[in-house]
């Protein structure tokens, strides 16, 4: 049976040390599959102007595809070069929720993401999207450093 | 809605930026709206007409007759969807791969946000102040009843809207005019759109702008002392101007997020100054119940307090006017009578919920003076209104009842009538932008135009007197009603037929909510 091992990506370095680390994961596990994850922070409860509304259905492919382009498809680009089997995933939402519910829906048996570099008065009021993650994830969670 | 054509004449009054103005131009500002009101008075006299022998306008009763209508055609829709309308905006029935559209919630906060301001705050004190408690039952009973007119318009502003190839949606009372008429074989529909468009346009450059500004002035004004009104026109017409041509789009963020916060607040402190009072929420009801059957003594006895309920909660909420439907189509959903559901959620805070609990605090503060010997309300030396604690009216009179709880209350209050002002002239700055690139098409230098135009209304509404022009500005969005309720007659049947689909396959589990 594939092992499938969800990797999830914030666009900045630590991401890179996930994938390092999910790489190395996979090689010592054999047959496995990398499934990497984009997840662009959205709430449906947020307050906008009419005008945003219009457009919001265009910004959203924008998002998308810049995500796509930008993080995912040069990931799994990478991956497949060296040799793994990879697949990526761009979804708005709230980070730790939709990262695990990629995970269930998926398969996928553990999430590797990178510590959160930033800090601040948020993130110290509400925790970071890792902290949530750690406490709410269904599967194992390896946050590399 | 802010659109008060009677707070708007207390205001011109009671405020001082004629005044302002007169001194520097003396007479050149009258002679304006004398030539103005020349022109446009048939139209306003027309629009705001009573009935004959009675004080109550036909546009009103209009917009009553037709929310009675829609509430009886759709077997009162507003109660039986009521909660599976909380369920859609909790996202119950949102499917997770549409992540990142437009949600019901945004799409009813950004509605919301347009319709809920200085009509919840003045147009209720005005309400109470003539008509007494009672007209706060006949304010609730045409608030939910006026639920059942915006699921109609709602559900329709999103069946029929555009989706371009860009992604972008445009939606109104225009397009399923138009699109409506024409998918029922009915003559008309482009021209009862045209006729839509333009009142849409002149509502939204005055009672959306420059009554707006106005009111914004005002209250700036009267923290600071008097100033010319230019003044605040030129700022608020910069802000504006950054915003809509400027797309600076982070101070319509923080305004869309503050304006909610007030509306909440405002909730919070009027229930404050309720439970501080709980000894007497049972004597403000009975007087609210007694009044609306009895008059208690006010001017027009009961039937002066219907005419005052229904009157400002038509104001107030905007049912029936058309605007909403623009606000609500930019929703994602596949199922458009989804945003008709979640829709009449808007009359019922707007109205029942925000209004209630304003002339509550009124009522028991008792900022209404009460004759000891016989029980009634007294009437002030003009006989027309009931006497007041200081003799308040109007915004004053909100502001002195939530004053008498909290004394730095009428800070917040004024801060968040500028704000409401703010707020609701981007809202109407869309929707006049919608009806414009209707009539002439879309395009970069056609919006330019309007959004300049919009501007410059910015500065004149700020800085002069503007009576007449509040009169016909108010008479065009109440026009704007005429048309959309004479349009939705027609294509309310497509309406039903929607209703009955969704409610055979909610029923058979076909529609279910989504786990999440």
């Amino acid at each position: 049976m594939t092992t499938k091992i969800v990797i999830g990506l914030d666009g900045t370095e630590t991401g890179e040390r996930a994938i390092a680390f999910a790489k190395d994961l996979a090689e010592r596990i054999g047959t496995c599959e990398l499934l990497v994850v984009y997840v662009i922070e959205w709430s449906p409860f947020t307050f906008q102007t009419p005008e945003e509304n219009a457009l919001r259905h265009k910004r959203r492919e924008e998002e998308v595809e810049l995500a796509t382009t930008r993080i995912i498809a040069p990931a799994v680009d990478a991956l497949k070069a060296a040799g793994f089997e990879a697949h990526g995933i761009v979804r708005h939402g709230d980070v730790a929720e939709t990262l695990n519910k990629i995970t269930v829906e998926n398969g996928g048996t553990q999430i590797i993401v990178g510590r959160a570099s930033a800090d601040g008065f948020k993130k110290r009021l509400f925790g970071s999207s890792t902290q949530n993650l750690v406490m709410h994830a269904d599967v194992p969670v390896t946050v590399v450093n | 809605m802010r659109m008060l054509k009677q707070f708007g004449a207390f205001a011109a009054g009671a405020f001082a930026a004629g005044p302002a103005l007169a001194q520097e131009a003396p007479g050149l500002d009258e002679k304006i709206n004398q030539a103005f009101a020349d022109f446009t008075g048939p139209f306003v006299s027309f629009i705001f007409a009573p009935f004959p022998g009675t004080g109550f306008p036909w546009i009103v009763g209009w917009l009553v007759i037709a929310a009675t209508v829609f509430t009886v055609y759709f077997a009162f829709v507003q109660l039986r969807f009521f909660s599976h309308a909380i369920s859609l905006v909790k996202g119950d029935y949102s499917d997770p791969n549409d992540a990142g559209e437009v949600s019901h919630f945004q799409a009813l906060a950004t509605a919301l946000s347009g319709t809920v301001g200085l009509g919840n705050i003045a147009g209720v004190a005005v309400a109470i102040g003539i008509g007494g408690p009672g007209a706060t039952f006949w304010m609730i009973v045409a608030g939910l009843l006026g639920m059942a007119s915006k699921f109609t318009e709602c559900t329709l502003g999103v069946k029929y809207r555009n989706e371009y190839e860009d992604g972008t949606v445009s939606g109104g009372p225009m397009y399923y005019m138009s699109k409506g008429f024409s998918e029922l074989g009915l003559p008309g529909g482009k021209i009862l759109a045209v006729l839509f468009s333009i009142f849409c346009i002149l509502g939204a450059l005055g009672g959306g702008n420059m009554f707006q500004a106005n009111q914004a002035h005002q209250q700036i004004a009267g923290i600071v002392g008097d100033y010319p009104g230019w003044i605040t026109g030129l700022v608020f017409a910069g802000i504006v101007f950054a915003v809509i041509v400027g797309g600076l789009k982070s101070i319509a963020s923080v305004t869309e997020k503050v304006v909610p916060f007030m509306g909440v607040m405002y909730v919070l402190a009027a229930l404050v100054i309720i439970i501080m009072h709980a000894d007497q929420i049972g004597w403000a009801f009975g007087q609210i119940f007694a009044g609306a059957f009895t008059g208690l003594g006010v001017a027009g006895g009961m039937v002066g307090a219907l005419i005052q309920g229904f009157r400002r909660a038509a104001f107030s909420n905007e049912a029936g006017v058309g605007s909403a439907a623009i606000a609500h189509s930019a929703v994602r959903t596949k199922e458009p009578i989804t945003e008709g559901f979640v829709s009449l959620l808007e009359p019922f805070i707007d109205t029942v919920v925000i209004c209630t609990m304003t002339a509550l605090v009124i009522i028991i503060t008792q900022q209404l003076i009460v004759d000891p010997a016989t029980g009634n309300y007294m009437l002030n030396e003009a006989g027309n209104a009931i006497a007041t604690v200081d003799g308040n009216t109007g915004v004053s009179l909100t502001s002195a009842a939530f004053g008498s709880a909290f004394g730095w209350f009428p800070f917040i209050l004024a801060i968040a009538v500028v704000l409401f002002a703010f707020s609701t002239m981007i809202s109407w700055s869309y929707y006049g932008l919608k009806a414009w690139t209707y009539l002439f098409g879309e395009g970069h230098t056609k919006e330019l135009v309007f959004k300049i135009i919009f501007c410059v209304f910015v500065v004149i509404g700020a800085a002069a007197n503007l009576g007449p022009v509040i009169d016909f500005s108010d008479a065009a969005i109440f026009a704007m009603a005429v048309v959309n309720v004479f349009a939705l007659y027609f294509l309310m049947k497509i309406v039903r037929q929607e209703l009955a689909s969704y409610a055979a396959r909610l029923k058979s589990g076909e529609i279910r909510k989504f786990g999440h």
